[in-house]
């Protein structure tokens, strides 16, 4: 891909102009059906991206995670390892955490993605966004929108009765506890580890006690 | 990466074909280990054939009493389904300590399968590999060999197959059912489908190309006591250094009969049906067939009184319930 650097600063400049005319027409919700910037020879690909319906032309190559952070200047979704093993670019695709590095944005024709900037806004913040804040769930904040974005996946997943490796009882409902939860975020590395406020932040909201 | 064109296949038998058409042409399901191994130009195919929406995701009752699952479905999906919990346990756990939950919504039962091995120097492009460069050398052998495998080994290559999911697979007997471009289908017991490296370690399993996974079978349900137990270097989210999958039948605190299948210790899940013969005696017992014929270096050596400690410890687990 770097080899292609023309290509993408290209593609880069006419995504920031798009988003920023229509940042100061009011907020992204006025992107609708926008065609971010054409290149490639692939069919285009349409994203619903924290709720505005997108068209991106992009090189078969672009993982989803790329997509957002070069192309969509979606940039709060983080890169750490780029190989599965960190849960930065955690995000919820039809409302399921994945890692958006390891798959690839033509893949998702069609899909609903929620990222950390469509989750809540700094005037309205989502409840866990609230509380990472309120309890320090971070220091360096790198891991942090992954963090946010796998917790929100983890409490669907509970409530969906979606098992765990530390669950006991396989046929009884899923209770959450501290194990529990640690267990289901062990897909996310803090290199400050910040685990304890992170467990405790995502404990208020889930609402047990510890 | 390398450049590669791409195309979402609308059918089993058009992805079949589509992969046939072209050369250099591959599946790609969750995409989470092929295009971790793109990245890295381990893999460098020209064309994908994307089977994401052949509607093969459901999970069927079978005629026998069985269950049908479909190639698509996502790991976390068959882990949490009721019956699987409720009658396959051993599938659930063995899911359930793969990856992370996030890896786990995205790959597939298919995919899971047909993962290829974590061995260091597959993934070191610098060094020679019988499995990434047919006849370049191996580099494990007399390298670092703490992952290796200590059974069925050969001498072009002895890594190990990294999946937990198909350890639960092998101890249950499932069947891999296949469409080959020319339309034929066939089934495969699970115990076919991985091969031992040989002489030919780049081919990790018997399918051949184009071949598409399309389901996999569970025999009706076996009861007994289901255990999954991973040892591995960390608490989660690790691959297992040895694993061992199991379905125990008891009589009081008794275990008359039992099913056992090792991971971490060979290019395929490891099961050695005359092992089971011995369960009534005991752990040591059956140690000793399952690991006749071992071969270790200095850094896997500790593989074997593992296996022995795990052994031990999954029958006493089982023998609570
Ligand atoms: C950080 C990390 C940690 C992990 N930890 C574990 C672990 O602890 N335990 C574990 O078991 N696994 C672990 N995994 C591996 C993970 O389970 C696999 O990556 C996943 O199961 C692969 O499934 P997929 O659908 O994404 O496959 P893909 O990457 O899409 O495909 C894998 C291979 O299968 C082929 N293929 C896919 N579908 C079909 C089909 N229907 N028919 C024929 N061929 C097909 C593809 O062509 C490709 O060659 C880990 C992975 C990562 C990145
Ligand atoms: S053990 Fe197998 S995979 Fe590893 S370097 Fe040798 S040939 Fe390659
Ligand atoms: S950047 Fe995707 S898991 Fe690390
Ligand atoms: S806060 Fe720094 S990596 Fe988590």
């Amino acid at each position: 891909m770097s080899s292609n650097v023309g290509r993408r600063t290209f593609l880069k400049t006419t995504a920031a102009a798009v988003l920023a005319a229509t940042e100061s027409g009011s907020n992204l919700q006025a992107v609708n059906a926008q065609t971010i910037a054409k290149a490639s020879s692939a069919a285009p690909t349409r994203l619903t991206v924290n709720g505005n319906d997108l068209t991106v032309d992009l090189d078969s190559r672009t993982t989803l995670l790329d997509a957002l952070r070069e192309h969509l200047q979606l940039t709060g979704t983080k890169k750490g390892c780029d190989q599965g093993q960190c849960g930065a670019c955690t995000v919820l695709v039809e409302g399921r955490r994945i890692n958006s590095c390891l798959t690839l944005a033509v893949m998702h024709d069609g899909q609903a993605i929620t990222t950390i900037e469509g989750l809540g806004t700094p005037d309205k913040l989502h409840p866990l966004q609230r509380a990472f804040v309120a309890h320090d769930g971070f220091q360096c904040g790198y891991c942090t929108p992954g963090q946010i974005m796998s917790a929100a996946g983890v409490l669907d997943e509970v409530s969906r009765g979606v098992p765990s490796h530390v669950t006991r009882d396989l046929t009884a409902a899923v209770r959450l506890n501290d194990t529990e939860l640690r267990e289901r975020m062990s897909g996310n590395i803090c290199r400050c580890a910040a685990y304890p406020n992170i467990v405790a932040a995502i404990r208020d909201v889930a609402g047990y006690r510890a | 990466m390398r450049a590669f064109t791409y195309e979402r296949a609308t059918s089993p038998a058009d992805a079949a074909e589509a992969v046939v058409r072209k050369p250099g042409a591959k599946f790609i399901a969750g995409g989470t280990n092929l295009l971790d191994l793109m990245k890295l130009q381990i893999e460098t195919p020209t064309h994908l054939v994307d089977v994401n929406r052949l509607g093969l995701d459901a999970i069927e009752p079978t005629p026998e009493g069985g269950l049908r699952i479909g190639a698509l479905v996502r790991n976390t999906d068959l882990a949490s389904d009721a019956r699987v919990r409720k009658d396959y346990a051993v599938l659930s756990r063995a899911l359930l300590s793969g990856a992370s939950g996030q890896l786990r919504n995205k790959a597939t039962t298919a995919g899971n399968l047909l993962q290829r091995t974590r061995c260091p120097y597959f993934y070191e492009t610098a060094l020679p590999c019988n499995k990434r460069a047919p006849g370049s050398g191996c580099a494990a052998i007399g390298g670092l060999t703490r992952n290796h495998a200590v059974l069925g080994a050969s001498d072009a290559c002895i890594a190990t197959h990294p999946s937990d999911m198909a350890v639960a697979m092998r101890v249950l007997d499932a069947t891999i059912e296949t469409v080959s471009p020319d339309g034929t289908r066939r089934a495969i017991p699970i115990a076919d489908l991985h091969r031992l490296p040989g002489n030919e370690p780049q081919n990790d399993t018997t399918l051949s190309m184009g071949e598409l996974i399309v389901s996999v079978t569970l025999p009706r349900p076996i009861g007994g006591v289901h255990v999954y137990r991973k040892v591995r270097d960390r608490a989660s989210y690790a691959f297992a250094t040895v694993s061992i999958a199991a379905v125990l039948v008891f009589d009081r605190d008794r275990v008359v009969r039992g099913r056992l299948a090792f991971g971490g210790v060979a290019h395929k899940p490891w099961r050695v049906e005359a092992a089971e013969a011995e369960v009534g005696r005991g752990a040591e017992a059956v140690a000793e067939v399952v690991l006749s014929g071992a071969t270790t270096t200095e850094h896997n050596a500790f593989k074997l009184p593992l296996v022995r400690r795990t052994l031990a410890a999954t029958m006493t687990d089982a023998a609570k319930g």
